[in-house]
C-alpha cells in the first residue's frame, strides 16, 4: 500500500487533489480511498487530506500517520506545521514553491531524505499562467506523477477531465503536463548530479 | 457501474435508482452532500417524478415524509446528530405509524459540547423510536443498504434508518459499484402502501388509544420488528443473488471460526478491525470480529450463535451511555445470558472498550494495544481507547483551584 497525505490551506483544493488521485489510481485498475480530515473549514487554514492507493482493497480507516509521500500545496506551512512528521527516509516530497527548501526552514528535515525524491515545482505560478487562478492542486498532481510513476501523467489528466469541464479542465491539464516536465527535469538532473 | 466515488454521492445516486417520490431535507453536517446531490438530481429532471421539498427544520422533513408516506409515496430523507434529535418527536410517530420511510443517518457526536465528527451517538438515541436500525460498514455497503431497506420497509411496513459514519464514509472517496436502474426495479417493485389516506375514503391514523388497547398496539410493534429479523436476512439473499455481492443481513463474522477472541463492532471502525484481526492471525492469536449489521431490531438469537465458542467478547462502542458505559454491550450481554440461563450459571467475559468519541480516529496502533491487554485478560471491564490522562488531571486541577473555600 502505498500512503500520500496532502497539506495544504482551505481554498487551495487541498481535498479535490487528494480525490483526483484517487480517481487517477482507480482508472489505472487499481483500490484507493481518499478522505480529508475535517476541521471547521474556513479560507486559509491548514488542511489534511489523505490518499491510500494499493492493488488489494483497502480496509483501514486511520489517517496516514507514515506517508511514503509528501504533497505540500503552501511552502509557509513548512514553518507552521509538522508537515514532515511520521515521515521515513525514502519517502517523497513534493512542494509547490519557487524558493529552495533550505530557506524554507526544511533544511533538516530535508537532510534526512534521499535528494531526488525531494522536489519543488511552482505550482501557484503554473495554475496563474493556464488557469488564471492561483489553486495549484491538479497541478501538483502532475509533478507527483512524475516524482513516484505511482500514476500516470494520463490518469491524473483524465481525473482532472472527469472532475471539471471546459476552461478549467484545459488550464489544469495543460499547467499540470508542465508541472510534470518540470518535475521529470530536473529529477533528472538530481539523479545525474 | 463501478466508480471512484464520494460516499455520500454514491448514497444519493443509490436512493434515485429506489425512485423515491418524495425527498425532503434540511441541510446538516455531514449528510449535506447527500440531498445535495439528490436536489441536483430531481433538478436536472434525473430523477423523475420526484418532488424535492425545501423545508425549514428537520422536524418539518420528517413531518413531510410523514405525511408524504401516509399519502402512498415512497419517501426519503436524511440528518445527523442536532438534526436527528430535533426530529425526534416526529421520528417517533412515524414508527408507531409504521410509515415505510428510508431516512439516512450520517452518523456524528451530539452536543453540547459542539462536535462535527462521527460518533454512533445520534441514531442510539433513536434507538427505540420503531425504526428499524442498520450500519454500514463501508461506501459499498452504504449503497446496498439503502436499497435493501426500501424493500424492508415496504415489507414490513416499517421505517429504516441506515446508518454511516459521518465524515469517515460519507467524504471518503473510494470505490463503489453502482446497480443499473432496471436492476433496481427488478429487486424492487413498485409501493403498494397497506393503507393510504385517500381523500375520497378518509380514515383516520395515529388516532388516541386509550389504557384499553394500547399495550397491545404496542406488542402488535414488537411483533412487526420480531418479523425483521426474519425480513431482514431474506432480503440480504435476495440482494446477493440479484446484484451478487454480500451486504446488510444481521450480523456478519469474520474469522471466528476457533477465535477465543471476539471483538463486536458496527460501522465504519470493522474494516481496520479486520486488518488488525489479520495482522494477529498470521501471529498464530485465534481473534476474529463479529460486525453487528442490523441494530434494530436486536439480533439476540444470531450474535448468540456467533460468539459460541468465544472465551472473551469486546464490545467497541462508538458510543457512551453517561453513568452506564457501553449500549451495545447490554444488548450482547443479555444474547450471551440467554445461552446460560441456568441460575449459577457461567458470566460470560465481556469487555466494552469506548473508542472514536466526537471524531477521534481509532488507529491500528491503539486497537494493538488494546488487544495486547484483552487476550491477556488484562482489560478493564469499562475502557476508553486512547483517554488523554493529561488532559482529565488539567481540568481536574482547575476545577479544584476554582472550588470555593
Amino acid at each position: 500500500m502505498f500512503q500520500v497525505r496532502i497539506h495544504g490551506r482551505g481554498g487551495q483544493g487541498v481535498v479535490t487533489a487528494a480525490e483526483l488521485l484517487s480517481i487517477a489510481a482507480f482508472l489505472e485498475g487499481r483500490h484507493a480511498q481518499a478522505f480529508p480530515t475535517f476541521g471547521s473549514e474556513r479560507t486559509g487554514a491548514p488542511v489534511v487530506a489523505f490518499c491510500r492507493i494499493d492493488d488489494r482493497p483497502i480496509r483501514v480507516r486511520e489517517p496516514v500517520a507514515r506517508p511514503d509521500a509528501l504533497i505540500v500545496q503552501d511552502a509557509t506551512l513548512l514553518r507552521a506545521v509538522n508537515v514532515f512528521d511520521g515521515l521515513g527516509p525514502d519517502a517523497y516530497v513534493l512542494v509547490n514553491t519557487t524558493r529552495d527548501l533550505r530557506e524554507l526552514g526544511a533544511a533538516e528535515a530535508v537532510a534526512t531524505l534521499r535528494p531526488e525524491r525531494v522536489r519543488t515545482v511552482p505550482a501557484t505560478a503554473l495554475a496563474r499562467e493556464h488557469l488564471g487562478r492561483p489553486v495549484p492542486n491538479a497541478v501538483l498532481l502532475g509533478g507527483f506523477a512524475a516524482l513516484t510513476g505511482l500514476v500516470s501523467l494520463e490518469s491524473v489528466c483524465a481525473a482532472i477531465r472527469q472532475r471539471f469541464t471546459g476552461r478549467v479542465a484545459d488550464g489544469n491539464v495543460a499547467a499540470a503536463e508542465r508541472a510534470y516536465a518540470y518535475v521529470s527535469a530536473t529529477t533528472k538532473e538530481a539523479i545525474d548530479a | 457501474m463501478l466508480k471512484q466515488t464520494e460516499g455520500s454521492q454514491a448514497v444519493a445516486e443509490a436512493v434515485a435508482l429506489c425512485r423515491p417520490e418524495v425527498i425532503c431535507a434540511y441541510p446538516i453536517s455531514p449528510q449535506t452532500h447527500i440531498v445535495e446531490g439528490l436536489s441536483r438530481l430531481v433538478k436536472s429532471g434525473a430523477l423523475a417524478p420526484c418532488e424535492y421539498v425545501n423545508v425549514e427544520s428537520e422536524f418539518a422533513a420528517m413531518s413531510v415524509a410523514i405525511g408524504a408516506s401516509a399519502a402512498g409515496a415512497r419517501a426519503y430523507t436524511a440528518t445527523s446528530s442536532q438534526g436527528l434529535l430535533y426530529m425526534t418527536e416526529a421520528v417517533y410517530n412515524a414508527g408507531g405509524l409504521g410509515l415505510p420511510i428510508v431516512m439516512t443517518v450520517a452518523n456524528r457526536a451530539l452536543g453540547a459540547p459542539i462536535n462535527i465528527w462521527n460518533d454512533h451517538s445520534d441514531a442510539m438515541s433513536q434507538r427505540d423510536s420503531g425504526w428499524l436500525q442498520l450500519y454500514a460498514e463501508d461506501n459499498q455497503e452504504a449503497a446496498d443498504l439503502h436499497i435493501q431497506a426500501f424493500r424492508i420497509a415496504e415489507e414490513l411496513s416499517l421505517p429504516v434508518m441506515v446508518c454511516m459514519d459521518g465524515f469517515v464514509l460519507t467524504h471518503a472517496y473510494e470505490r463503489v459499484d453502482l446497480p443499473s436502474l432496471r436492476q433496481v426495479d427488478a429487486f424492487l417493485p413498485p409501493h403498494t402502501p397497506s393503507q393510504v389516506l385517500d381523500p375520497d375514503d378518509p380514515v383516520s391514523i395515529g388516532a388516541m388509544v386509550g389504557p384499553e388497547a394500547f399495550t397491545e398496539v404496542r406488542y402488535l410493534a414488537h411483533l412487526r420488528h420480531l418479523r425483521a429479523l426474519e425480513v431482514i436476512p431474506k432480503v440480504a439473499a435476495e440482494f446477493a443473488a440479484a446484484f451478487g455481492r454480500d451486504s446488510g443481513g444481521l450480523v456478519r463474522p469474520y474469522r471466528l471460526d476457533d477465535a477465543e477472541t471476539v471483538i463486536v463492532a458496527m460501522g465504519s471502525v470493522l474494516g481496520t478491525l479486520k486488518d488488525v484481526v489479520d495482522e494477529r492471525r498470521a501471529h498464530g492469536e485465534r481473534v476474529g470480529v463479529l460486525a453487528i449489521t442490523t441494530f434494530r431490531p436486536f439480533p439476540f438469537a444470531a450474535v448468540r450463535r456467533a460468539l459460541r465458542g468465544a472465551r472473551r467478547v469486546v464490545v467497541l462502542e462508538r458510543t457512551l451511555a453517561v453513568g452506564v458505559g457501553g449500549v451495545v454491550t447490554d444488548h450482547v450481554r443479555a444474547a450471551l445470558a440467554d445461552a446460560a440461563p441456568e441460575p449459577g450459571g457461567a458470566v460470560p467475559y465481556l469487555r466494552t472498550v469506548i473508542a472514536g468519541l466526537g471524531g477521534r480516529p481509532v488507529t491500528t496502533a491503539s486497537l494493538h494495544g488494546m488487544l495486547d491487554r484483552a487476550v491477556t485478560d488484562r482489560l478493564d471491564p469499562l475502557t476508553f481507547l486512547d483517554l488523554r490522562h493529561d488532559l482529565i488531571e488539567r481540568e481536574a486541577r482547575r476545577e479544584r483551584a476554582a472550588e470555593r473555600v
